[in-house]
């Protein structure tokens, strides 16, 4: 018991930054820079889960064997995941921008309330 | 090693907090690529040294697309005033969020130990079932490739929306001008 580190409350005000960028700002970018943060606090938690204390990359050498792996290396598992959520993070930001300048060109700002405002 | 995650993670803390309350988009893009680089390293002592790689290459490339989001632009500052209402609702929801982190955080297992039932298995079986010597690569690739081919429509997905987005004019444009006039026509027009 008693599981709480330090390190993951600092990772869950990480993730609250993110929130907050994406509540409270009102420029468009700055929005997108909230989601980005909140993506990177996702998957920092994850391997920060699976991580053990002096533990080795989970890649097999010729200096060990699999049983020694299996004992002394970290967790392998949420790493495949994170590895295939980073690359789709680099998507989704993509997407995000290409929305974000379309709507610059349509409205001529960033702002969030003026385009709003500017319906139609 | 226990201090240094602690310097890293407040550095990343203090790099969001700029990216998110500087006055200038460019300066505050490239903090947000501080706070990645800073994950970067988190994830290559946290002995994953493949996501530390795509990492550092992912934050390459994102900070590209964001500079030619912002640069464009003018880069005023938009924040004139004080939103306070969302402002104080932000800071609510994130205490409340905080607070039920806290509480959750009680069942796992301390940081160090990981739970690994399944990952000693792949561990143990990496090498003489699939062939791959670094165990990420044999979880990807062959474990779980169904989950990496689901992932991968994902990415395929949004970089073509966002192509589709960015075209610069439709079909019909380039074809011809599309002079038709709509609407309830004028009398001398009938």
């Amino acid at each position: 018991m008693g599981g709480t580190s330090s390190l993951y409350i600092m990772n869950m005000a990480l993730m609250g930054m993110g929130i907050y960028a994406l509540i409270a700002k009102r420029h468009i970018i700055k929005k997108i820079i909230g989601v980005v943060i909140m993506e990177y606090a996702i998957n920092l938690f994850l391997i920060l889960l699976g991580y053990k204390t002096d533990g080795i990359a989970p890649i097999q050498d010729s200096s060990i064997n699999a049983a020694q792996l299996a004992v002394r290396a970290v967790d392998p598992l949420p790493q495949a995941l994170v590895l295939t959520s980073i690359v789709i993070g680099l998507g989704t930001l993509a997407l995000m921008a290409a929305q974000a300048i379309k709507l610059y060109e349509k409205y001529k700002t960033f702002d969030m309330s003026e385009i709003n405002r500017l319906r139609g | 090693m226990n201090a240094l995650f602690h310097v890293l993670m407040l550095f990343m803390l203090i790099g969001a907090a700029v990216a998110i309350e500087t006055k200038n988009m460019l300066s505050s893009v490239i903090a947000a690529g501080a706070v990645g680089f800073g994950v970067s390293l988190m994830f290559l002592f946290l002995g994953a040294p493949d996501i530390a790689i795509t990492q550092v290459i992912v934050e390459v490339l994102s900070l590209i697309i964001l500079i030619r989001a912002t640069t464009f632009a003018d880069n005023r500052a938009i924040e004139r005033k004080m939103d306070s209402f969302s402002t104080v609702t932000g800071l609510i929801f994130i205490g409340f969020l905080v607070m039920a982190a806290v509480w959750a955080f009680q069942d796992l297992t301390p940081f160090g130990e990981p739970l690994m039932r399944v990952s000693r298995r792949y561990l143990s079986g990496t090498a003489v079932e699939t062939g791959a010597v670094n165990a990420v690569s044999g979880i990807i690739l062959d474990y779980r490739a169904y989950d990496t081919l689901g992932e991968a429509i994902v990415l395929f997905t949004s970089i073509l929306s966002a192509f589709v987005i960015l075209r610069r004019r439709g079909k019909k444009d380039i074809e011809a001008e599309d002079t038709e006039e709509f609407g309830i026509l004028e009398q001398e027009q009938l």
